[in-house]
């Protein structure tokens, strides 16, 4: 069978060799680096522009990011046919195309990201590994830790005042300095798509910005959702260890006051963001329709016929409607942020779906459509890696990976970084 | 024992001293040297294609020709090549289908409207009707060729787009990026493919395998840069058509009696 058969659905005239090839991976890479992208600006809020308020949640969207860096390029790697070949990108880039300068973007981000929390860490990583030469007769498991710390300080133990005052400068420098690169990875995400000339649906150049402005929104609203979920887990172990004696932990109360205050400055920039988002997103659509070129007629049909409850119910709609209205409602709450969160992830989501899939849901023809069936149930290694389940376990790995590297870096501690 | 200065000083001295000897060499530019041979070579030849859509009558015999010669499997529903049958009712609505691609020619009036099932018109209903080949237009600026992050489809500098199968990762922006859904992905190799004028045939002096197959001369190949060729003298001549110029891709497959409504 040929590759894109099995879930296309062709209706009047398309081409023979017109399929849905880019699928659901594709949908989810942009989603993806969006998460990474935003969750770096957030955490750049506080460390450039001193928003004191988001100390917190810097701290965790950075590991964060970190964390969902890993993930990012995955969904590539399953949608290529070759995932193997994907290192030729690195090889023999072909720097006309948009795809060639990800690696490049890519590991200037990561490596950014890196030392970033290279610099936020390091005082912990010489705590930790002092306490361990310290300390006499360590099993395996603490040589392993000792041996991992004392790599990760690079041969420097020192702690003096004005040493870990050069530590934040650099924070600073590094935050600002990601902030545009973190956007430049994500619009270019959206270039990617926006300078296909033969796609009546992607080409603007407004993508980009729309895709930096989206993905902005994911990321804050994933690490508010991650941050929520953590900090439940974390009052849920305080009960339980409450009832052992002799152990000073923050009351339930402290953790509760940190959490809502936390959580309703981080709203109000979610809010701003998507209030940008929509904007743009809108402008777009006004534009086309105004303009009405020769493919506004098969768009048209696309955007208010056929992919009308994908746009306008699910991604407008519950994506960002519902929510808008939830942190708008005085009295924040966490239970309603958990769910306005929820629906701004689904949101996004469904405007990178609706990008991805609706811009092959019409022919080069324009006078036919395709319909795209996600396929559920894998039978087989092509309809596992795009289909749901491989989507699925592309979003979960930032969550393992969040979970392994959390170890490293603690996220909750605070005495132990600065 | 040796310094922690001393060693830094003379690894750098080694360092120096051993590229020395390495920037004597010249740096070497694949793309240069790439464009020095084909200058060399280069190019009295740009291939061009050019249809006669009046001589098309949609038996599919290229299609068929092609997928043989140029080992497509015959079942997959992808092609190479492919003809598009038009037919405009009285009515003023544009019917357009190319069931497998026209393999099989079109042996019946029903219109294949895939989905939407058969549509019968009868022969009254019908203003006009007429058949159109498709094939690469081997673009002077091929959208294919910028969008490919590892050149693994590169341009001759006969014209032709051709595909690396061997180095061709399969990310599939080829064929989002060509206009005119000339590429897929071959069902056995699962690299991008296409069109290539059957590159094996025409640099050894023989037609494509379309050209040959097709029984009306409908479909031509010829070399724009040679005066005397008569696929140049037509173009030169006569009023021909292009597909979709306004995409800026400059394609070089001409069309002789192209219809407004093709798409």
């Amino acid at each position: 069978m040929v590759h894109g058969e099995l879930w296309t659905v062709k209706e009047l005239f398309v081409l023979p060799n017109e399929y849905i090839y880019w699928s659901v991976q594709i949908v989810m890479y942009p989603f993806m680096t969006g998460l990474v992208a935003g969750a770096f600006v957030l955490s750049s809020l506080y460390h450039v522009f001193g928003i004191k308020q988001l100390k917190d949640m810097a701290r965790f969207a950075l590991v964060f990011s970190f964390a969902l860096l890993f993930a990012a390029p995955m969904p590539i790697v399953l949608h290529l046919q070759f995932p193997f070949r994907g290192i030729n990108v690195f090889m023999t880039p072909h720097f006309t195309s948009a795809i060639a300068a990800f690696g490049i973007v890519f590991f200037t981000y990561g490596a950014i990201v890196a030392s970033e929390l290279w610099f936020l860490y390091r005082k912990h990583f010489v705590e930790v590994s002092l306490a361990l030469r310290e300390k006499r007769d360590k099993n395996i498991g603490e040589w392993l830790r000792y041996l991992i710390f004392c790599t990760l300080t690079l041969g420097v133990y020192d702690l003096s005042e004005e040493a870990l005052h050069r530590d934040e400068k650099a924070i600073k420098f590094l935050a600002g300095l990601g902030i545009p690169v973190a956007c430049f990875l994500h619009g270019y995400a959206g270039f990617i798509f926006g300078s296909v000339k033969a796609n009546a649906l992607w080409m603007t150049p407004l993508m980009p910005v729309i895709f930096i402005m989206s993905a902005i929104v994911s990321g804050i609203a994933l690490c508010m959702l991650t941050y929520i979920i953590t900090m439940e887990i974390r009052k849920m172990l305080l009960s339980r260890k409450r009832t052992q004696p002799g152990m000073r932990r923050e009351s339930m109360e402290e953790i509760k006051g940190v959490e809502i205050h936390v959580i309703q400055i981080t709203a109000k920039y979610l809010l701003s963001f998507l209030v940008a988002a929509i904007s743009l997103e809108i402008l777009d659509l006004i534009f086309r329709g105004y303009t009405a070129l020769k493919s506004w007629d098969v768009l048209r049909s696309v955007i208010y016929d056929r992919d009308f409850y994908d746009i306008f119910v699910m991604q407008y709609g519950i994506g960002n409607l519902v929510p808008l209205i939830l942190f708008l409602l005085p009295g924040l709450t966490i239970r309603r942020t958990m769910l306005g969160v929820l629906f701004v992830l689904f949101g996004v989501f469904m405007m990178r779906w609706n990008v991805v899939i609706g811009g092959q849901a019409f022919s080069l023809t324009f006078a036919g459509f395709m319909h795209y069936h996600l396929p559920i149930v894998p039978h087989e290694w092509d309809t596992f890696k795009e289909g749901l389940f491989g989507a699925l376990s592309i979003f979960a790995m930032p969550f393992v990976m969040f979970s392994v590297i959390s170890r490293i870096f603690p996220v909750f501690e605070y005495e132990k970084t600065h | 024992m040796i310094s922690r200065r001393n060693f830094l000083k003379r690894t750098a001295l080694g360092i120096a001293g051993a590229s020395l000897p390495l920037a004597a060499f010249k740096i070497i530019d694949a793309k240069k040297l790439l464009a020095e041979a084909a200058a060399e070579k280069s190019s009295a030849v740009r291939w061009v294609f050019l249809v006669d859509t009046y001589k098309c009558v949609g038996c599919g015999m290229c299609v068929k020709a092609c997928k043989l010669e140029n080992e497509i499997p015959y079942d997959a529903n992808v092609s190479r090549t492919w003809v598009e049958r038009y037919v405009l009712t009285k009515t003023g609505k544009l019917y357009a289908d190319t069931p497998k691609a026209a393999r099989d020619g079109f042996t019946t009036a029903k219109i294949d409207l895939n989905a939407d099932g058969i549509k019968d018109i009868s022969k009254e209903g019908i203003e006009k009707a007429f058949f159109v080949p498709k094939l690469c237009n081997q673009c002077e600026n091929p959208p294919c060729v910028q969008v490919c992050p590892v050149g693994a489809t590169y341009q001759a500098p006969d014209g032709v787009v051709l595909v690396d199968r061997t180095w061709c990762i399969g990310c599939g922006y080829c064929i989002m990026g060509c206009p005119y859904g000339v590429r897929f992905f071959h069902p056995v190799y699962h690299t991008a493919e296409k069109c290539n004028f059957c590159y094996h045939r025409i640099t050894k002096g023989m037609k494509t395998a379309c050209v040959d197959a097709c029984p009306f001369g409908a479909r031509q190949i010829g070399n724009i840069k040679d005066p005397n060729d008569p696929v140049t003298k037509v173009i030169r001549d006569q009023r021909v058509g292009v597909l979709k110029s306004e995409y800026g891709t400059k394609p070089q497959a001409y069309y002789i009696g192209l219809d407004e409504e093709v798409r």
